[in-house]
C-alpha cells in the first residue's frame, strides 16, 4: 500500500488546517455561504436533505486495516454508527456537524486519508478494479498508475476549474471490472506484439443525463507517456469544454459535438507541442511508487485446500457462499473474498462502525492487512489463504455480513436517493431492500444467476443505471415517484447503455415489474445463458409484451 | 372537515449542524414542522423572507427557501414529498433523524 512521504503528510496537515479555520471563520460569520461553499465543496462537505454530508476519498478503493478502523471510529463518534460505501469506491457520512468537520479531518489525516477533491470542477478520486493485484486474470496492478495519476492530480493548479467534474477508472486485466468506458478517461493496461505493456486511452464515456461510451482515442501509449498524454487530454478539454452550460461541460458533449476524429488530432496536436515535457514520468518515480504496490509475500501453497474442501462439503451455507462469493486468485491456495453489502433487505453499501471493525480484523489477520471496496458497493479482503476463509466466512455471519449474493439479484447497486441527497427525484433504496428481499430464496437466486440491477434516484445516475443489465431510475412525475426501467446496460468491456424498455411505474409496482423481467428471462433463456445475453439475443420485445401487453 | 390552510413554511439549515429547521411565529427557528408559521398572504412571505435573510446573515441558518404547505387539523403538511422527508428523516431508517427524537412532522412522507 502507499505510504505517504513526508510532502503528502504536510500537504493534508495544511490543507486540514486550512479548513478548520474555514470553518470557523464561517462559523463565526467572517465569511459567508457563498464565499465558503466552494471551500466546504473542496474538502467534501456538502449539505443534504439531513445534515452535512462529508464524502472521504478512498484512492483507488485500497485501504489499510487500521484506516477501515478510523472510519468506523469516524461512524461512531462523529455520525450516528454507519457510514455508506459509495459507487466510486469511497465512504460518505450522512449526519456530520460543521463545527465537527476539522476534528475529522483530522482523524482522517491522522491515518493518511483525506476529503480533498470528492466534489468540484476537479480530477476526482481516480478508481479501478477492486481485485487490482490480486485477480488471476491481470496483467499488472494498475494502482501504481493510480497513485502517479492521483499524485499529478492533486491539486494540480491548471486543472483544478475544469469546465465540470472528470473522472478517471482504469484496468489492469482484460476483464473490465472498473467501468473504464463510462468515465470521463479509462485506461486500459495490453500488451502489444512485443510484450510491452501500454495503455488504451478512451475518452468522453459518463452517465449523467447523457450517457455515452468512451472513444478509444489512443490504442496503445508506453506507460512513461501517459502524464503527459492525460495533460494534453486536459488542456484540450479545459480549452473546448463549454463552461456556459453545465449540462453540456462534461468532456463526453465536446467529444460527441466535435467527433472523435477532430478531438483525437486536436489532443495529438497538442501532445506534440510538448513531447518531452518536465512531466514525463520517470523510470525511477514509477519504481518508487510500485514499491509500495509489492506483491505481499505469499506462501507457496497447493491449488486444493483440503480444510476449505472439508468446510464445504461439511457446511451447504458455507459453500453458497464461497461458491458466489470467493474469485480466483493469482497465486494457488488463496482466494479473493467478496463480502457483500446486500444482506436482503439491508441498504446496499451501509456499513456500522462494528461492521467496519470486524473487516478491518480480517484483513489484518487473514489479508495482508488490505481491504477494497468496490464500485458495486461491497468490500473486498483480497489475499486471502484458502484454508483460512472457513474461519473468516463464521466472522462474517455473526455480524451480518455473510450474504451468499455477491454478483447476484440481491447484489444491487444503489445511490442514497431522496432518503438522504438533495439533488434526488425519487427513492432508491427501499426499491433495493424490497427487490434483494424478493429474491432472498436461495435457491431462486443462484437459479437467476449473473445479473446486475442498478438503481439512480435521480438523472445524474450515481447509482449506475444506465450500465445495469436492468436499471431503474427514479423520478418525479407530478409529485409522485416514478420510475423508468432500461434493459440491455453493461460496465464491462463489452460496455453498453440499456434502452428505456417503455413507459415507466409507480413506486409500489417496481418489485413487480422487476420479477416479471427476470420470470421473462428464465422463460426464454437458453440453457447456461445469463440475462444480458438472453436480452442480447432476444432484444426487449419478449420484456414488452410481459411488461405492457396487457395494457 | 376541518378547514384546510394553504400557504408556505420557511425553511432552512442549522448553520452549525445542518439540522433542518422552520421559523416559527416568534421568529425563532423550530426542529418541528408543526411549530412553523404557515405564511397565507404575499407580506407574510416577504415578512419571513426578511426574518431569514436576517439570521443567514447572523450565521444561525444557511440555504433557507420558502415551501408550499397546508394546516390541516392544526398540523403543517409539506405539499411536495421532498419535503415531507425532511420534517421526518430517512424513510429506510426509522429509528435516525426527526421520527426518532420527537421533533417529527406529523404526516408519513409517501401515504397519508
Amino acid at each position: 500500500m502507499y505510504r505517504y512521504d513526508e510532502f503528502d503528510h504536510q500537504f493534508v496537515k495544511e490543507r486540514t488546517e486550512q479548513f478548520r479555520d474555514q470553518a470557523a471563520r464561517r462559523l463565526s460569520g467572517v465569511m459567508s455561504e457563498d464565499e465558503f461553499r466552494p471551500l466546504r465543496l473542496m474538502n467534501g462537505l456538502y449539505l443534504q436533505l439531513h445534515a452535512y454530508m462529508l464524502r472521504v476519498a478512498i484512492p483507488y478503493g485500497t485501504l489499510s486495516s487500521r484506516q477501515m478502523r478510523q472510519l468506523g471510529m469516524i461512524a461512531d463518534k462523529y455520525d450516528k454508527g454507519y457510514g455508506h460505501f459509495t459507487t466510486r469506491q469511497n465512504i460518505q457520512y450522512n449526519w456530520i456537524k460543521l463545527e465537527d468537520a476539522g476534528d475529522i479531518l483530522q482523524a482522517l489525516a491522522d491515518v493518511e486519508m483525506h476529503a480533498i477533491q470528492t466534489s468540484g470542477n476537479c480530477i476526482r478520486n481516480v478508481t479501478t478494479d477492486h481485485w487490482a493485484g490480486a485477480a488471476a486474470d491481470e496483467i499488472a496492478d494498475p494502482r501504481p498508475v493510480g497513485e502517479l495519476i492521483r499524485q499529478w492530480s492533486s491539486l494540480h493548479p491548471e486543472f483544478s476549474f475544469l469546465p465540470r467534474k472528470f473522472k478517471i477508472a482504469i484496468t489492469g486485466a482484460p476483464h473490465d471490472r472498473a467501468a473504464v468506458k463510462v468515465h470521463d478517461i479509462g485506461l486500459r493496461m495490453h500488451r502489444n506484439g512485443k510484450g510491452e505493456a501500454g495503455w488504451e486511452v478512451m475518452v468522453g464515456g459518463g452517465q449523467g443525463r447523457t450517457p455515452m461510451i468512451a472513444v478509444t482515442v489512443r490504442d496503445f501509449l508506453p506507460e512513461k507517456e501517459l502524464i503527459p498524454y492525460l495533460e494534453a487530454i486536459m488542456r484540450v478539454y479545459n480549452l473546448y469544454g463549454r463552461r456556459d452550460n453545465k449540462y453540456k461541460a462534461r468532456i463526453k458533449i465536446l467529444v460527441h459535438e466535435i467527433g472523435a476524429e477532430k478531438f483525437r488530432s486536436e489532443v495529438e496536436a497538442e501532445y506534440a507541442r510538448h513531447p518531452l515535457q518536465s512531466t514525463q514520468v520517470e523510470e525511477r518515480e514509477l519504481q518508487r511508487i510500485s514499491a509500495y504496490f509489492a506483491t505481499p509475500k505469499f506462501e507457496k501453497l497447493s491449488r486444493f485446500a483440503p480444510a476449505f474442501e472439508d468446510a464445504k462439503r461439511a457446511d451447504a451455507a458455507f459453500a453458497r457462499w464461497a461458491k458466489n462469493n470467493l474469485a480466483a486468485h493469482r497465486q494457488d491456495g488463496y482466494a479473493i473474498v467478496n463480502i457483500s453489502l446486500k444482506a436482503p433487505g439491508e441498504i446496499p453499501g451501509d456499513a456500522t462502525g462494528v461492521q467496519m471493525r470486524v473487516m478491518a480484523d480480517l484483513a489484518e489477520r487473514y489479508s495482508h492487512d488490505e481491504l477494497r471496496i468496490s464500485h458495486a458497493q461491497n468490500v473486498v479482503l483480497p489475499h486471502v489463504r484458502l484454508n483460512d476463509v472457513h474461519a473468516i466466512w463464521k466472522k462474517l455471519s455473526e455480524h451480518g455480513l455473510a450474504a451468499a449474493n455477491y454478483g447476484l439479484a440481491g447484489d444491487i447497486i444503489a445511490c442514497p436517493g431522496l432518503d438522504y441527497c438533495s439533488l434526488a427525484t425519487a427513492r432508491s433504496i427501499p426499491i433495493a431492500q424490497a427487490i434483494s428481499r424478493r429474491f432472498a430464496d436461495a435457491r431462486r437466486e443462484q437459479d437467476i444467476g449473473n445479473i446486475k440491477i442498478n438503481i439512480s434516484g435521480c438523472i445524474n445516475a450515481c447509482g449506475h443505471h444506465h450500465v445495469g443489465h436492468i436499471g431503474i431510475l427514479g423520478l418525479d412525475k407530478a409529485g409522485e415517484e416514478y420510475y423508468q426501467i432500461t434493459l440491455g446496460g453493461s460496465s464491462s468491456e463489452n460496455a453498453a447503455i440499456g434502452t428505456i424498455l417503455g413507459p415507466g411505474f409507480a413506486y409500489e409496482d417496481v418489485p413487480e415489474v422487476i420479477e416479471k423481467i427476470i420470470d421473462t428471462y428464465l422463460r426464454i433463456r437458453i440453457a447456461g445463458e445469463e440475462f444480458l445475453t438472453t436480452y442480447r439475443r432476444t432484444g426487449a420485445k419478449p420484456f414488452k409484451e410481459a411488461l405492457y401487453a396487457a395494457a | 372537515m376541518s378547514e384546510i390552510e394553504k400557504g408556505q413554511v420557511m425553511t432552512a439549515n442549522r448553520l452549525r449542524d445542518g439540522e433542518v429547521v422552520f421559523l416559527t411565529r416568534a421568529g425563532i427557528w423550530s426542529e418541528k414542522i408543526d411549530d412553523a408559521v404557515l405564511a397565507l398572504e404575499p407580506q407574510a412571505k416577504a415578512a419571513l423572507e426578511a426574518r431569514a435573510a436576517e439570521d443567514v446573515k447572523k450565521t444561525l441558518v444557511t440555504g433557507h427557501y420558502l415551501f408550499d404547505a397546508e394546516r390541516i387539523n392544526g398540523r403543517i403538511r409539506a405539499n411536495h414529498f421532498r419535503e415531507r422527508v425532511r420534517t421526518l428523516g430517512p424513510s429506510v431508517r426509522p429509528d435516525l433523524g426527526k421520527q426518532a427524537n420527537g421533533t417529527a412532522g406529523g404526516f408519513a412522507v409517501f401515504k397519508d
